[in-house]
């Protein structure tokens, strides 16, 4: 088990970068009306086949070499699901996946989010030519985080994964989540 | 809220010094499995503590990056060095304080921290 949900993130986003995507997109979104936490990460990567889909959320499966099992998604799903939520995945072989969870906002089985910024952090640094767009959003207020517009300003010398530049980007999560008004 | 005229700021800073880095192919590696096994004990702040205490000691001669599972799950968070010319290194059960004695006594003086190898763990 993961203590924070931001690790299961940050673990689920890996599958992403090793499916060879470009583009993940993260989605973080709690409504208190509806008493839901909404997490989607979606990837423009190479996709899973049919039976690679139907056998993702067995732990004994895993498309790994250098062992037999596979407990990142089982972990993500057994996390919604124990609050009362639930959880689905899309994915096509040249297109991309999409897995989302939907957690009980309130409930008291929820992990909490956890350091977000970190965890964009560890995926920017080391993938610094891919690129991430998370959006956070607590009734109706939040913001998006675009290394594409840090791209855009930083130019073509300068790469994301720059210590000072990763700093920034965990500054500007942080103080973006806190301004915002976003307690998840 | 932050802009991103901070980061146009931050540019400016940082041009002065990029042209001064050096060749890739010249570059210590540092690397941590950061596979579901790896993140699950601990491997973020240990990626963490790699950046920021090679930004504070300005060492512009080191990348840190990441791999999956290399198959010893017992002994993550596991973290690898590369320093050209030289065996590969093999950190286990790392630490964000741990990693810290990495850099200043592996990364910048050059002396391998035996007791947290992989061979040590190993022998115990």
């Amino acid at each position: 088990m993961m203590p924070e949900l931001s690790l299961n993130i940050l673990d689920v986003a890996q599958n992403s970068v090793t499916a060879g995507a470009s583009l993940i997109q993260i989605s973080i979104l709690g409504d208190t009306g509806s008493d839901r936490l909404t997490i989607r990460i979606e990837d423009n990567g190479c996709g899973m086949t049919e039976e690679q889909l139907q056998r993702v959320t067995d732990p004994f499966f895993t498309s790994r070499k250098t062992r037999k099992v596979g407990l990142g998604i089982p972990f993500f799903k057994m996390a919604a699901e124990l609050t009362g939520g639930s959880f689905h995945m899309d994915s096509r072989v040249g297109a991309g996946t999409s897995t989302t969870a939907v957690f009980g906002l309130s409930s008291i089985d929820r992990m909490p989010l956890g350091n977000i910024a970190d965890t964009m952090s560890a995926l920017i640094g080391p993938n610094p030519d891919i690129d991430f767009l998370l959006t956070m959003e607590q009734d109706s207020r939040g913001f998006i985080m675009d290394t594409r517009a840090f791209r855009e300003v930083l130019g073509p010398e300068i790469p994301l994964s720059e210590p000072q530049v990763l700093n920034y980007i965990e500054d500007y999560i942080r103080e973006n989540t806190e301004s915002c008004g976003i307690k998840i | 809220m932050k802009s991103l005229a901070e980061l146009a700021t931050l540019r400016e800073q940082m041009k002065a010094s990029m042209n001064m880095r050096q060749e890739d192919r010249d570059k210590i590696r540092v690397v941590v499995g950061m596979a579901t096994c790896g993140i699950a004990a601990g491997a973020r702040p240990v990626l963490g503590a790699f950046v920021d205490e090679i930004a504070k000691r300005n060492l512009n001669n080191i990348t840190v990056t990441q791999t999956g599972c290399i198959g010893i799950c017992k002994y993550e968070p596991v973290v690898e060095v590369y320093v050209p010319g030289q065996e590969k290194v093999t950190y286990v059960k790392m630490t964000a304080e741990k990693a810290m004695r990495v850099v200043a006594e592996h990364l910048v003086n050059n002396q391998v921290v035996s007791e947290l190898t992989i061979g040590a763990a190993q022998a115990e």
